[in-house]
């Protein structure tokens, strides 16, 4: 696994979620402190296209060798695509959180929401 | 990111003469059976798994305990308390068996050393120790023989997987015990009693030291290619040589013959609960545990119910087989290898299949 890192241009949720932004679509995913906490993720369990996910709400599972967690949506939506590579290889979660780790794509309910998430360096801080 | 499993209370853990060890090597640490142990290092479960199936792993394994017995009736007392035949062990040799309450409920299951004529040394699992060292310490009354706790002792390492004889040889003053013997042995100068025992289905030994040489011991075994592995590798280890865990797949609330563990049960000793163990072999009994594999997707966790009736009580990834595997109950009508069952794995329906004992066996499936 890679060093910590948390790119610049993404927004954070306080339970390690990370949200890219794209006009009123967004990606989800988890950070690399919630995959270092997992230890190695071994399987992830999508939603279905077209359910609707709420903020602070779980919205999918992934599990490591001994445990399973939920997965909390930082934003409400709808979701428009999921990463179906992730079945075949669940460790993308660990090797790259912020790019083939990937997990959802939502179209957003109320793009206001994002107001109340973090910029890297307030969730870098929540971390100490 | 939410866990699923409940953070142990901050109950003041203990902590084994390793533990600066683990520290050192980037473990990380959870409480278990009120102990502060290592469940991975830094390379991952997957790692020191398959480092175990194809070299050599050694686990810390001094949270287990161990109970002394010794005096004229050390023999008698425990043929009263454990279900194999005390008779029948050998100088040198090692005794598995269950320790049951009248009803045949299973309080734990022991590797029992026959050190000297009047001497045994019974290892036990953490979570009971306390529980099984009271309950030898009530029936002792009855013999002439004594009792008494050597957790603190003892440190104890295991070190398992197809290298890990070589490893630890190399360190020995002569040859390791045999596979199930016991011998003690100098290791780099320090005392210990090494057993061909182990709990991943890979040959190894066991090594009891004091709990002051086991740093020395266990750098020695680092040294020479062993590889730190944790109790999670120990768990999937096990699981896919179909080992049992107490606490798991064991427990009071069932017997011996349900769990598969008629093998090291003689009821003719007149063990405590062997006629309730009689009742149930004659009778056939009305569940079994038996290993399961899935055939699609999912990850079967203890406590998914199976359709039909029947419970998992263990369950993985497995490392070896990359599919989920797992151990549970089912009706004895329907435990056949082969049989076709499904399991409620939180709302999703997964499809598995009974498989033959063990899950994982190398020259089958490697």
């Amino acid at each position: 696994m890679a060093d910590a890192s948390y790119p610049d241009d993404l927004l954070y949720h306080a339970e390690h979620d990370w949200v890219r932004l794209d006009g009123d679509t967004a990606e989800f995913g988890i950070t690399w402190f919630a995959q270092d906490a997992l230890g190695e993720v071994v399987f992830f369990d999508p939603p279905e296209v077209g359910s609707t996910v709420t903020k602070d709400q779980p919205y999918a599972e992934v599990e490591s060798v001994k445990a399973v967690s939920d997965v909390i949506a930082p934003l409400s939506g709808e979701i428009i695509e999921v990463n179906t590579e992730l079945g075949e290889k669940p460790e993308a979660i660990n090797e790259e959180p912020y790019g083939a780790g990937w997990m959802v794509k939502v179209k957003l309910s109320d793009p206001s929401e994002q107001e109340s998430l973090l910029d890297r360096e307030a969730y870098e801080a929540s971390l100490q | 990111m939410r866990r699923r499993v409940a953070d142990a209370s901050s109950q003041t853990l203990k902590r084994t003469p390793l533990h600066d060890r683990h520290v050192a090597a980037s473990a990380r640490l959870i409480p278990f059976a009120g102990w502060e142990m290592p469940v991975q290092y830094a390379d991952g479960i997957r790692a020191e798994h398959v480092a175990v199936r194809n070299a050599a792993g050694v686990f810390d394994v001094s949270h287990m305990g161990q109970i002394e017995t010794t005096g004229p009736q050390a023999a008698a007392l425990l043929q009263r308390l454990i279900s194999n035949d005390v008779d029948a062990l050998q100088v040198g040799a090692s005794l598995y068996a269950v320790l049951c309450r009248e009803d045949g409920g299973i309080i734990d299951d022991l590797l029992t050393y026959r050190l000297a004529p009047d001497h045994y040394l019974t290892v036990t699992n953490a979570a009971n120790h306390e529980r099984d060292f009271a309950w030898f310490h009530k029936h002792a009354a009855d013999f002439d023989a004594e009792v008494a706790d050597a957790i603190d002792r003892y440190a104890m390492l295991a070190v398992q997987g197809p290298r890990a004889r070589e490893v630890v040889q190399t360190a020995a003053d002569a040859p390791l015990p045999a596979h199930h013997t016991v011998a003690e042995r100098t290791l780099i100068g320090r005392r210990a009693l090494v057993c061909g025992t182990g709990y991943t289905g890979e040959d190894g030994v066991e090594v009891l030291v004091a709990p002051e040489d086991a740093v020395t011991v266990w750098d020695e075994v680092v040294r020479r290619g062993a590889t730190p592995a944790g109790l999670g590798a120990r768990d999937t280890l096990r699981l896919e040589a179909c080992l049992p865990l107490y606490g798991n797949d064991l427990s009071e609330e069932r017997g011996p013959i349900e769990a598969g563990l008629g093998w090291c049960c003689k009821e003719d000793t007149g063990f405590i609960g062997s006629d309730a163990v009689r009742a149930v072999r004659e009778a056939g009994p009305p569940e079994r545990l038996r290993p399961f594999r899935l055939t699609g997707p999912g990850i079967p966790r203890p406590g998914n119910a199976i359709a039909g009736g029947g419970v998992v009580t263990s369950g993985t990834l497995s490392p070896c087989l990359d599919v989920g595997v797992g151990m549970g109950y089912l009706p004895a009508e329907r435990a056949d290898v082969g049989t076709a069952i499904e399991i409620d794995v939180r709302g999703k329906t997964r499809e598995a299949v009974v498989a033959e004992r063990p899950l994982y066996r190398k020259e089958r499936d490697g």
